[in-house]
């Protein structure tokens, strides 16, 4: 067996023994499709509410993803304890001896983990898709309608590169406490404060988050310069410097 | 076989592992002993490819370690017996280390059987006790049923049970033929396991010699006398064919195994006065200590010569000051 397939099956082994991997996967699912069922039953609720403006611009595959904001916090932690797992258990250097060279096994390491992020991302996006159109009753739409297919993979697609966005920095940072303590506060507070600050927000649009986000949406957000097109092009250039970054620490670093 | 050719690693201005050069050789125990901090566990780490020598290299029957297919099959080490993930149970935790470098997975049962945790194998090691965690890295260490084993400190924290356990285990895979490397700060402990020792003290290499030499050199009793008539002392203990060093004040020093009891019988035949007669018995650890404890003092000094290139078995004298010996109360006379 050529080492590469080793080091995948070896890191599938690895993914699929600790109970911390289906946690993660489960809340990141399980919070998505419960948030994002919720915020279309209250459109629905309070659609009459909206000036005319904002039916005019509702975007009702849009909303059924909007759990996507609390369910990207467990797909983070996914990302982060995948890599951190290594660390903080001394478990590394086990690991690099068995696959001394670093390109092996942090390529198969993320790609193990992305392919279940990606399952699981899509999965989840289509649940909540559905759950959320029932919810939104008289004004949701269908999987048929322009976009809304191309905005439920983009969502799914979202939610794995925040997986590997996190993979990158917690190999770079090697601790799982301190990439929790960073990614979490900012992906959960710091990038939706920027996003709504005046001044702010014309560089907030260029955070991976926030670029990503517009893969979901079916109708474009005025405010962004770009298209979902372009939300996944900045995104992926941040998971790529991120992952990059990693590469690099993990091979000039002893470990 | 490993083989240290000029390693030395740096962080930043501090120098932990200095110039190394030594050879491990198969089918026997080679003890890596120094104090804690002399850089052994770096060395280690360095053999394994974890840490990048700043110059110098490390080679594994003949390539670098990177470049092993499959490395397990050729080292297995056992560095921190935490390195296991503890949520993973010991059964899993070995799995993946079989499934990268495909071994067989009967030998995770086999391996585990070995180190008596056939029953905790589907335990996770985050509830297991020092002795367990030990065992399980030691199987981690095997699974790969390699030619070259590595242990850092494996007794440390053990039970004497656990301790008796090792020590077998290591003389039974270096009678096997196999590479056994093992480090200890303990003297007594390599004392017991070792063929071969490797000395460092503060990242350098003080001796690189036989175990049983390293006794021989050390640990070796004599007698000592005195008396005030030292030329009749010599020409009786010559007659007798007794071999002995004499400092000039009347003090002897017999170190052929003559016991004291025969040189005591033998003073009171010729009716020579002593004024002592002392066995003599340094212990390996103080030879040790005297060892290291040079390593600080004189930085260039004979100790801590550079080894000839080929290391071993030509390895450089181990030259102990006299201090090693314990002095004995003079009684004035």
């Amino acid at each position: 067996m050529s080492a590469p397939v080793a080091a995948l099956r070896s890191e599938w082994a690895k993914l699929t023994t600790v109970r911390s991997t289906a946690w993660t996967l489960f809340a990141a699912f399980a919070v998505t499709v419960a948030f994002g069922t919720l915020i279309s039953a209250l459109s629905n609720a309070q659609y009459d509410d909206l000036s005319r403006q904002e039916r005019l611009t509702f975007d009702p595959a849009g909303t059924s993803f909007t759990g996507g904001v609390l369910g990207q916090l467990a797909i983070i932690a996914f990302g982060v304890m995948v890599i951190g797992g290594e660390y903080s258990t001394g478990m590394i250097r086990n690991s690099l001896a068995a696959v001394p060279r670093r390109g092996v096994f942090y390529v198969s390491k993320l790609a193990v983990a992305t392919g279940a992020a990606l399952v699981v991302g899509m999965v989840t996006s289509f649940v909540t898709f559905f759950a959320g159109q029932a919810a939104l009753g008289s004004h949701s739409t269908t999987i048929g309608a322009d976009n809304v297919l191309r905005a439920t993979l983009g969502a799914g697609l979202y939610m794995t590169l925040m997986a590997v966005f996190s993979m990158g920095v917690a190999t770079m940072l090697r601790s799982s406490m301190l990439s929790m303590g960073i990614l979490m506060p900012f992906f959960f507070l710091v990038t939706q404060i920027l996003a709504s600050v005046p001044g702010a927000k014309e560089v907030a649009h260029y955070l991976p988050d926030q670029a990503g986000a517009a893969m979901a949406r079916v109708v474009p957000n005025d405010d962004v310069p770009y298209g979902p097109g372009g939300g996944l092009v900045i995104m992926l250039v941040w998971v790529a410097a991120a992952v990059l970054g990693g590469y690099l620490v993990l091979r000039g670093r002893d470990a | 076989m490993i083989e240290l050719a000029g390693v030395t690693k740096r962080y930043g201005r501090k120098v932990v592992v200095d110039d190394l050069t030594f050879t491990v050789r198969a089918g026997c125990v080679t003890g890596f002993l120094g104090p804690n901090g002399a850089g052994k566990s770096t060395t280690m780490r360095m053999m394994l490819g974890l840490d990048r020598p700043t110059s110098g290299h490390v080679l594994i029957d003949g390539q670098p370690y990177a470049r092993l297919k499959d490395p397990l099959r050729h080292v297995g080490a056992l560095l921190d017996a935490k390195a296991m993930h503890g949520g993973r149970s010991a059964y899993d935790n070995l799995r993946c280390l079989a499934l990268s470098n495909g071994i067989p997975l009967g030998r995770v049962d086999e391996v585990l059987e070995e180190v008596g945790l056939t029953a905790v194998a589907r335990k996770r090691p985050k509830g297991f006790s020092l002795g367990m965690g030990q065992r399980l890295g030691i199987a981690a260490a095997l699974l790969g049923d390699p030619e070259i084993v590595m242990l850092d400190e494996p007794v440390n924290g053990l039970d004497p049970e656990g301790i008796h356990w090792i020590r077998t285990l290591m003389k039974r895979l270096a009678a096997e033929g196999r590479t056994v490397f093992v480090s200890s700060h303990l003297m007594s402990e390599m004392a017991l396991t070792a063929d071969h020792l490797v000395v460092i003290g503060r990242g350098r290499l003080l001796a690189d010699t036989g175990m049983r030499e390293f006794i021989d050199r050390n640990s070796r009793s004599s007698v000592r006398l005195r008396t005030p008539e030292p030329e009749k002392l010599r020409d009786v203990l010559a007659a007798a064919g007794i071999t002995a060093t004499e400092d000039g004040t009347g003090t002897f020093e017999v170190a052929d195994d003559t016991p004291a009891e025969r040189l005591g019988e033998l003073a009171l035949e010729h009716r020579i006065p002593l004024h002592e007669l002392s066995p003599q018995q340094a212990s390996l650890e103080e030879a040790f200590i005297a060892l290291t404890g040079e390593a600080a003092e004189y930085r260039t000094g004979p100790l801590t010569a550079k080894p000839v290139p080929s290391g071993y078995p030509a390895a450089p004298e181990t030259t102990l000051p006299e201090t090693t010996r314990p002095e004995t109360t003079r009684t004035e006379s």
